[in-house]
């Protein structure tokens, strides 16, 4: 299989603080990947890592099978990053920002022009070609981002949430072109927050916190593996279904106020509590990747 | 340290860069050195002119009209190209967040930074092209020796654009440049010998204005269009080159430490 991404025990420090601490995982050519993670998990750092806007304190990273450290032009003009802010030139035109971009990689003139007229084509967003930057929605501006990421034609997609702080409707289209991207076979490094969008888009992904990565799997796999099939959540369970989940041994997360069952498929778990155990409210549904997140990283706040 | 691996002519994608935003208000940008000269002449030549007598400088006898006018060509190299890499270069880097753009692309942040360099360099020979030609038509320029002012400019803006663009490196937040400005900038645009001649202050503080990078650039900017200085012009070319060196290395210094971590 074609390496896209190696990275081996990498370790990135500030001061004292290790903010991520001996990862390894690799991205192979034509991969959606994931990294999830609550706030300061180190998704960030990793990211910046690979397009070498932050050297490496230890470990081995190597893209296109080259390294960062002595080739990074040659890397860099084969990636398209969508950085977390937002980083368009807000003395520049829409258009003016593609073709300024565009200049960046050194794409002839012409090139620049036509790749900045599909782009924008693409991302819907032609009729504000001599818009000022400003006057962008939050939607819009992403768009503008992932345009100008793609101008170069890169061999490897980094985008660093790219849907945070977008309304529904922005999202699923930003959702949308990415699909499309990958249909392409445009290999994707994503980080997110959002857990729909990790389980509709990722081929493969890892959980991280504090640094280090604690699971690697595609979607579906993670699911079964650590949320089974089905949860049950019961509001104000009694002491009697506290002792039957104990006694039975159903995978579970008691709250206090609330339990969580994770049940594997086909127990006819269903059937008991609802008949036996509901007092009040009980809800009944699909396990999803936002149950493997919060059984794995905790439910405390943070920051 | 810096490696040479970081350095490319790809750093001119960041000045064209900048020239675009600057054709984009270019008439406004032409207003400044177009008015300055006049205004400045006008208040010193015309308000000044009973009360100072002629100046003696490099042994020849000038009026005090004469005496100013190429200094103001000096000074304004310093303005343009100190206020572009502080304040619109800290803007570009800290709120527009344009350097982080740009660093994902090949671009190295060495070429950025000496792109700025450079621009606001560019920027200084612009307005002292303005000038020159202003002041020429008043009779205070020789031409064509006056044409060497336009290459000057640009050498002495390398000069100021890189101290500038070391305290953008540094400072903490924007409204911090009053340090530098009150400190550094001030004085030395009153007493570079630009507005009196040095040998006019006490003995003691004369090796303090020749310490002074503006000093070295008036002294050149005065062969220039009038064909007289006080010192050799080797000494001003190689003090200002040496500066713009040792702050450009500063400056890259302080911005690879402040960006890259």
């Amino acid at each position: 299989m074609d390496k896209i991404i190696e990275i081996q025990d990498l370790i990135k420090q500030f001061g004292e603080f290790t903010a991520v601490n001996e990862i390894s995982f690799s991205v192979n050519r034509g991969e959606f990947f994931g990294l999830l993670g609550p706030n300061g998990a180190g998704k960030t750092t990793t990211i910046r890592m690979l397009y070498g806007f932050s050297p490496p304190t230890r470990g081995e990273l190597r893209i296109f099978d080259m390294d960062i450290d002595t080739h990074f032009r040659r890397i860099k003009a084969r990636i398209g990053v969508c950085q977390q802010e937002n980083t368009l030139d807000p003395d520049l035109s829409v258009e003016q920002n593609l073709h300024v971009f565009a200049g960046y990689f050194s794409i002839p003139k012409k090139e620049a022009a036509e790749r900045s007229r599909e782009y924008l084509e693409f991302f819907a967003l032609h009729h504000k070609k001599d818009a000022k930057v400003m006057e962008l929605s939050g939607g819009m501006a992403r768009r503008l981002i992932l345009a100008r990421s793609l101008i170069n034609r890169p061999d490897l997609l980094i985008l660093d949430e790219p849907t945070t702080g977008l309304d529904p409707q922005s999202r699923h289209q930003v959702w949308e072109k990415l699909e499309a991207l990958k249909k392409t076979g445009l290999t994707v490094v994503i980080t997110t927050h959002n857990m729909e969008e990790a389980s509709q888009l990722c081929d493969r992904l890892v959980i991280m916190d504090h640094g280090k990565i604690l699971v690697d799997g595609s979607p579906e796999d993670l699911i079964a593996r650590y949320a089974g099939k089905n949860i049950i959540e019961i509001e104000g369970p009694d002491q009697a279904l506290i002792e039957y989940v104990k006694e039975h041994a159903i995978e579970h997360d008691d709250l206090g106020r609330r339990l969580i069952l994770y049940e594997p498929e086909g127990k006819g778990l269903n059937n008991t509590i609802r008949e036996r155990f509901c007092n009040e409210k009980c809800i009944y549904r699909n396990s999803t990747l936002e149950d493997v997140f919060l059984r794995l990283t905790g439910r405390e706040l943070r920051e | 340290m810096i490696d040479p691996a970081a350095f490319s002519w790809r750093f001119l994608r960041v000045w064209k860069r900048n020239l675009l935003v600057y054709k984009k208000i270019w008439k406004v940008n032409f207003l400044t050195p177009l008015l300055e000269p006049l205004f400045y002449i006008l208040a010193f030549g015309l308000g000044f002119s009973g009360l100072i007598e002629n100046v003696k400088y490099g042994g020849a006898d000038l009026s005090y009209t004469e005496f100013i006018a190429p200094a103001l060509i000096a000074t304004a190299v310093m303005w343009n190209a100190f206020f572009e890499t502080t304040y619109a270069s800290f803007v570009r880097m800290y709120y527009q967040k344009t350097f982080d753009g740009m660093l994902a692309t090949p671009l190295s942040l060495e070429e950025i930074i000496t792109a700025e360099i450079a621009w606001s360099a560019t920027k200084s020979a612009g307005a002292a092209t303005i000038m020159s030609i202003v002041l020429g038509l008043m009779g205070f320029v020789q031409f064509p020796m006056g044409l060497l002012l336009i290459p000057l400019a640009f050498f002495g803006g390398l000069a100021f654009g890189a101290i500038g663009m070391y305290f953008t490196g540094i400072t903490p937040t924007i409204d911090l440049f009053n340090l530098p400005i009150f400190l550094f900038i001030t004085p030395m645009f009153l007493f570079s010998g630009t507005f009196f001649p040095v040998s006019n202050l006490p003995v003691w503080a004369q090796p303090f204005a020749l310490a002074f990078p503006l000093y070295h650039l008036a002294e050149l900017a005065r062969r220039f269009s009038i064909g007289t200085n006080e010192i050799s012009p080797i000494i001003s070319i190689g003090y200002l080159t040496v500066f713009f060196l040792f702050f450009t290395h500063l400056a890259l210094g302080a911005m690879r430490k402040r960006l890259i971590q």
